[in-house]
């Protein structure tokens, strides 16, 4: 069997329009979330991080684009536009496309959004991103809540295994819109104040919006400095509840041994996790059992929220990018807004960014409609 | 040499009718979704009280998955739907309840199914399969992306079964159409059958 790997990869997000913004920041523990008034999202203020609008729009420009396109469609075009050129690869019938989002341009429900309710199906906006760089098949449009962005790469990587492409871009976004805040809001889940994952006095999530691409390839001549390997991923329902975890973190759990039986590495030759931490009570909870269930409750882990907020589709993608980049620069990324452990069972949060030596990751999600998601990866160049 | 699956079962929901392997179950002529999957849920005999929380796109892919899975025993069976609408048709819903001020009444039990996939979670529920879910959307039916999909998930061993297929539920117009990929069944797993079969609920 083949090889699938992650390669060239791109993040735009508050930081900057490149990865490695993102990493800089992170490295130095610096948070992305900022609190925003915007009473055309919320009457209250929130705590969010996004892309400056008028550095989206400035830079989107410069690609003169021949017809209008969503804000969404900017983010996803401007973050894969860098994937593709890095990769130097041509855009044959054996390359695919695959675009990881929960709500897509949902904005386009807005009576007051230029842009028709049409532009809302998501099969659109996969089209308008085929379109504009020129992929040969339809898109895949995964849309499978907070998972998505992770399920994506094993979407991927089964594509490729299977024979239908051999190669595919992987693209994830969503956006803050009044539509998801004031849903989470009614869920009384949303914090005001920076998210803490598994933190005692933790209050809640942030959402945060990032678009975010990685290169998925067999083809070895292609990799980037980064690159890791996909050794084993799996994706296990609850079977439980639509709107709340298992209280045994029972999909999770699942999820982690199927992927870990599929590497084939043991619980103990896991380097790090980059865990969902949304920074609810019960998400954080549900995992933490799940991780101990999974002997990984000493293992160095990590929720990313802190930095951005929850990203929707993006997210799990997004936090595989920066977990290959914390294996490439052997240093463990801090779970900022961490002080005080506040789940029933122990996790070894790390605290601050350190130093250290690894070659493996556990990439997992959870989310609404009791979905899971876990991925193990492997660095390619020790 | 790979592995040959094939179609074990399937069934259709449209126009206010039911087919499974190309018979008529069910047909009332009624053209109201609420009314015809109610009629639907008490025909088809089911006792299951959470049917009646749920949006539409869940309870077409309910009942269409009710369909195949009652009956089976396979608890590994893999869940890959796929739609044009995703969940649009509570989307709008939701969003109508957040449009003004003074009727703002957003709900958690209407934002919850603004997610395609949740009727993954309901059918996993039901059925109890803690098993692979993937929610796909394109433009319109694609057999060929969800032929390779179950392919891959059965030759990896992710899954002894894939049940597969279409749940479109968009402003009162609803389609569905499901399949179980197995390793023995009545037809071979091609996607030239996969679509001659999504073409014609009847006996062919």
């Amino acid at each position: 069997m083949h090889s699938v790997y992650l390669s060239h990869n791109n993040i735009v997000s508050g930081y900057g329009l490149d990865a490695k913004d993102a990493v800089e920041n992170i490295r130095n523990e610096s948070t992305g979330l900022r609190s925003v008034s915007d009473a055309e999202i919320l009457p209250h203020p929130i705590c969010t991080s996004r892309i400056d609008s008028d550095v989206l729009q400035n830079t989107f420009m410069e690609l003169q684009p021949k017809e209008a396109y969503t804000r969404l469609e900017q983010l996803l075009i401007l973050s894969l536009k860098e994937t593709i050129k890095a990769s130097q690869l041509k855009l044959t019938d054996r390359v695919g496309l695959i675009v990881s989002t929960t709500k897509g341009n949902i904005d386009a429900l807005e009576p007051q959004n230029p842009f028709p309710e049409s532009r809302a199906y998501l099969s659109r906006l996969g089209e308008k991103i085929r379109t504009f760089f020129g992929f040969q098949n339809e898109a895949v449009v995964l849309s499978n809540a907070c998972v998505s962005g992770v399920l994506a790469l094993a979407v991927a990587k089964r594509f490729v295994l299977q024979g239908t492409y051999d190669h595919v871009f992987v693209a994830g976004g969503d956006l803050v819109t009044k539509f998801i805040l004031s849903g989470f809001q009614a869920f009384q889940a949303l914090s005001e104040e920076p998210c803490r994952p598994y933190d005692k006095n933790r209050t809640g999530i942030n959402i945060g919006e990032v678009g975010a691409s990685v290169l998925v390839t067999k083809d070895k001549a292609l990799l980037a400095k980064e690159s890791v390997v996909l050794l084993g991923e799996a994706s296990c329902n609850d079977a439980n509840h639509i709107s709340g975890p298992s209280r045994t973190g029972e999909g999770l759990f699942r999820s982690i041994e199927a992927a870990l039986k599929q590497s084939g590495l043991h619980a103990n030759e896991i380097d790090c996790i980059s865990a969902h931490g949304t920074a609810t009570q019960f998400n954080d909870e549900m995992e933490a059992i799940a991780f101990n269930r999974a002997r990984l409750q000493g293992t160095p882990i990590n929720s990313l929220k802190g930095y951005f907020g929850h990203t929707l589709g993006a997210s799990g993608l997004l936090e595989t990018i920066l977990g290959m980049h914390s294996l490439d620069q052997n240093t463990l990324f801090a779970s900022k807004g961490f002080q005080e452990l506040g789940v029933s069972q122990p996790l070894n949060i790390i605290e601050t960014t350190t130093p250290k030596q690894m070659t493996t990751f556990l990439k997992t999600a959870s989310g609404f409609g009791g979905c899971n998601t876990a991925a193990i990866f492997k660095k390619v160049f020790l | 040499m790979k592995t040959s699956y094939f179609i074990q079962e399937y069934c259709h929901i449209q126009n206010g009718a039911i087919w499974r392997n190309g018979e008529s179950l069910y047909s009332n002529g009624e053209t109201d979704f609420k009314t015809f999957i109610k009629a639907a849920y008490k025909t088809l005999d089911l006792d299951y009280s959470k049917f009646f929380k749920m949006d539409h796109l869940s309870k077409l892919a309910f009942i269409a998955s009710d369909l195949l899975l009652s009956s089976d025993t396979e608890k590994n069976t893999a869940l890959v739907l796929s739609n044009r609408a995703a969940s649009l048709d509570t989307d709008r819903k939701h969003q109508k309840s957040i449009e003004n001020e003074n009727g703002y009444y957003p709900s958690p039990a209407v934002f919850v199914y603004t997610l395609p996939n949740i009727c993954l979670g309901e059918i996993s529920i039901k059925h109890q399969l803690f098993s692979e879910n993937a929610f796909f959307v394109f433009e319109q039916f694609q057999a060929a992306y969800l032929h390779d999909y179950a392919s891959s998930l059965l030759d990896m061993g992710r899954a002894e079964k894939v049940l597969c297929g279409w749940v479109d539920m968009d402003d009162e117009k609803y389609d569905a159409f499901l399949y179980v990929v197995a390793k023995n069944g009545i037809f071979a797993h091609s996607k030239e059958k996969i679509n001659q079969l999504y073409q014609t609920p009847w006996q062919i």
